[in-house]
This record gives structure tokens, sequence and C-alpha cells, in this order.
């Protein structure tokens, strides 16, 4: 199975969240040390959104509540704007905490994620064969990967725009030179050794 | 002046402009940009949010690339995401060892080595300090007398590395506006998030972000951005959240380079101003008769 497919065909996961604990101990130490002041709540843009506040966020990856975490949006709507990590006055890489819950539901293809995940993985696919992104293939393979046959039509009128003004070139997926597959490789390796 | 350049994905492509425009101003300026030979992708946000050990491999590649070239020691960055990226590399290969072999041991792969001794640079930190609104009021060929300008920064180039500004209120970009005869549009949206990539995944939640920040941009000339991301979400949607609000937020966007080569005489075809998506007919007449008072006077 290509790897296309198996962005595709990958079974989401919606309770298999056994081997996520052993994942989330780095994640607790990033910010065991907080206060529950909530300076990250009120300077996060898309709190607003959110049904867990950043602040609960964190008292629930303390107490290692794996169920409420991997259920909550919260962390999958971190816009990576630095501000929490800029304020938090215990200085806790929070940021990157948000990023690491990210990992987990990449890596563990959580169901509550699908969008994201599979975003984010067409990305790295198209960066992975051609060594720099192409725009066309990327969202070709998101759209592939939603399966949603509407889904395109939410982004026509913008796409037409950019192909017109030559932003964008009109390239179907290819396979590439795979000019960063050995690197992708090699992480992979070492991330599962 | 003698940099290397890593323009990035965007700017070959959704942002071409902005690679255009930098790449003009600088030679304008007399600043020499050297690109980054078989540069790849930095990762954009996707790496991140996929693998920790890939989100640093990715701009490491690039950086041992660049030392490879070893005829500058300092690398221009337009775009405010892979800033960041290139910049986290720099930070934790400089302090961490062990992280910087594994990060090696990737490397291998490809042949390449990092040595860390890369200096990443944002445009604007360039544009702000190594050339100054001195130099740019020294080169000024067609002031901009009356435009308000709104400056935007956007979150990346501000935080977490906070290098060249205050990353909550920010100020870099005023005096360079200031020199080429505009005037600043008073707001506190420069550094506010534009949603990024959530504009592709979750609308409803950039959208409503974009919103606040043209809002507040109302009474500007224009807003000027620099970056790619922002660029983009602040331009393309403003049909729809016009639609949304209720009143027109049409606002034209512009990089900073393609403001900035308007005043240093450079052309609308220089600057590929006919990429953007949003210059509005307002902004366009305001400019023309700018422009037309300036040569009467000159």
């Amino acid at each position: 199975m290509n790897r296309l497919e198996k962005i595709e065909s990958e079974q989401e996961s919606e309770t298999a969240l056994a081997p996520v604990i052993d994942s989330l101990a780095p994640i607790r130490n990033m910010v065991s040390a907080c206060i529950q002041c909530g300076t990250c709540t009120g300077s996060c843009p898309n709190a607003f959104a959110m049904d867990l506040t950043p602040r609960q966020l964190w008292y629930n990856v303390i107490r290692e509540e794996k169920e409420t975490i991997f259920h909550s949006k919260t962390f999958s709507l971190c816009s990576v704007c630095y501000y929490c990590t800029l304020r938090c006055p215990r200085g806790l890489p929070l940021t990157d905490a948000m990023s690491a819950l990210k990992q987990i539901a990449a890596k563990e293809n959580l169901a509550p994620y699908k969008k994201s995940v599979r975003f984010y993985k067409s990305f790295m696919e198209s960066v992975r064969r051609h060594g720099r992104v192409r725009e066309m293939e990327f969202m070709t393979l998101y759209f592939m990967a939603m399966k949603n046959p509407l889904l395109p039509f939410r982004f026509a009128p913008l796409g037409v725009k950019l192909i017109s003004k030559g932003k964008v070139s009109v390239e179907l997926p290819s396979k590439g030179s795979g000019t960063l597959e050995a690197i992708f490789r090699k992480v992979e390796e070492l991330e599962n050794s | 002046m003698r940099y290397l350049y890593y323009p990035g994905c965007s700017l070959k492509g959704t942002a071409l402009e902005y690679d255009v425009s930098t790449r003009a101003l600088m030679g304008e300026l007399g600043a020499e940009l050297v690109e980054i030979e078989d540069w790849t992708c930095c990762g954009a946000s996707a790496a991140e949010a996929t693998s920790y050990l890939l989100s640093l491999s990715l701009p490491a590649c690039i950086l041992a690339r660049a030392e490879k070239m070893d005829d500058a020691s300092q690398i221009l960055v337009p775009c405010s995401a892979c800033y960041t990226n290139l910049k986290k590399v720099e930070e934790k290969s400089r302090s961490y060892i062990e992280l910087l072999n594994k990060i090696n041991t990737v490397l291998q792969e490809e042949n390449l080595h990092l040595q860390g001794k890369m200096k990443i640079r944002h445009l604007l930190d360039i544009l702000a300090r190594d050339i100054g609104p001195a130099k740019i009021f020294a080169n000024l060929k067609s002031p901009l007398t009356g435009l308000n300008i709104a400056p935007y920064y956007g979150c990346q180039c501000l935080r977490p590395y906070s290098v060249f500004d205050d990353p909550e209120e920010p100020r870099s970009m005023e005096p360079v506006i200031e020199a080429v005869g505009a005037k600043i549009h008073p707001w506190d949206m420069g550094g506010r998030c534009c949603g990024a990539s959530h504009m592709t995944t979750k609308p409803d939640v950039a959208l409503e972000l974009v919103a606040t920040i043209l809002k507040a941009a109302k009474g500007a000339d224009a807003i000027v951005t620099v970056c790619p991301m922002c660029q983009m979400n602040l331009e393309a949607y403003q049909k729809k959240i016009s639609g949304m609000s209720g009143e027109d937020l049409s606002m034209t966007i512009l990089y900073l380079p393609q403001f900035l080569g308007l005043a240093l005489g450079l052309s609308e075809q220089d600057l590929r101003m006919d990429l953007n998506l949003s210059i509005t007919k307002a902004f366009r007449d305001k400019l023309n008769r700018t422009q037309i008072s300036a040569d009467i006077h000159r």
C-alpha cells in the first residue's frame, strides 16, 4: 500500500488510547509546574472556539485524563501564535506542548482530528515527494483523503483566481524524485526505535 | 551587504510577488542576495504537527546546505513561518549537543552535516536594522505622503524569538514606513494572529480573527505585511468577511517590500502588484494623486 492510500484508509481509532499513555508523560513534564493562573487562556486568540480552555487542558494533562484530552478540540485549535508561551509566568513551553499533542493525534490517527491530521499529512506527503510543497498536489491529496466531494467547491473560487494569476501551477499528484525520501525514512526509523 | 537567501515554497507559488519585490527592493538598496542552492521545504506548520524530529530535520537540511556555500554567514528569510522554523534549529543546535547529534544522524542520509554557525534573519529585521530608515530615505524617489498605513507583523517574526522587536507591541516597521513619507494607522492589531492554516481546516475560527483585524484597519489606506500566510488570509477572504460582518471591509493588502519599492521608484510591474488579490480602487486613486503631486514638486 502506498502512503497516499495509507492517508486515506487509515482507520481512525476511536477508543484505542492505550499507546498514548507513554507519549503523554513527556508532555506532562512540560506543564507540570503549571500554577493554573489562566494567563494562557486569556492570551489565546482561539480560546473562544475551544471546548476546554488552555488552562483546563493543562489541568487534564497533569492528571493524565487522556479520554478528556483526546476528545477535546483544544490543542487542534492552536494556531501556533506563541502568545501563551511568551506570557506564561512559569516560562512553560506551552506552544510546544500543544504541538506534542498534535503529534500524538497524527501518529495514532485519532478520529476527532481527522481534518487537520489529513491536511498536515497531505502537505508533508507532497514535500516528501518533491522536496518542496506543490500546492495543487497537496490540496488534491487532501481532498482525496477527506473523501468529501463537496469540499473542493469551497476552495474553487480562490483556486481559480490563483491559477489564473499563475501563482499555483496545475500539476496532478505525481511520484516525484523523492528528494527528501531518505530524510523522512530515517526520521521514522529513529522515532519508532 | 551580502546575504544568503531562503525564499521558501510560498514565495515560489502563492506569494510570488513577495519574492520578486524582495529581490527588487534589496537590489535597489544595494544588498546582494545569494539563493541557497537546492533548498528544500522547511516543514511549514505541518511538520511540527506530525513529528518533532522531522520539524527540526527539515530546516537543518537547509542550514547544512547553506553552510556548504560558506560565503556569507547570515540567511535572509522573508516568510515568518520559515523564519521561525530555521531560527528554532539555529537556537537548538547551539544549546543541545545531543539533539544536534541526532539531527546529524538524520542528515547523514543526504551526506549533509550541520555545524550550527548560520545566523537566521527576518527580512523585516534586515530592513529595520541593517539597512535602516536613513538609507531608505536617501533612496526615496516618490514619497508616499498622505498615505495612512497599518503595519501588520503577525506572529512568527515576533514570537517565540523576539530578536528585533517587542513581541507584544511591535514598532519596527514604523520608522521604515515613515521614511517614505507615509503615516502610521494607530491600532493594536500588529502582532495579532491571522489564524494561519485554520483558514483551510477551521475557517469559522480564522474568519473571525481576520474580521477583527480588518475592522480595526478601517481608516487606513492599506495594511502592510511581512508573511505570505498573513497576506493570503488578509487579502483572499474580504468579500466573505464583509458579507458576514454586514459592512464593507475591503482593504488593500501589500507586502512591505512592495510598498517601500513604490517609494523607491520601482514600477508596479517590477513589484508584481498585478498578483495581489486585494488592491482597492480608492488606494489606486490616492496612490496616483500622491505620485502626480510628487512629480510636480520634483
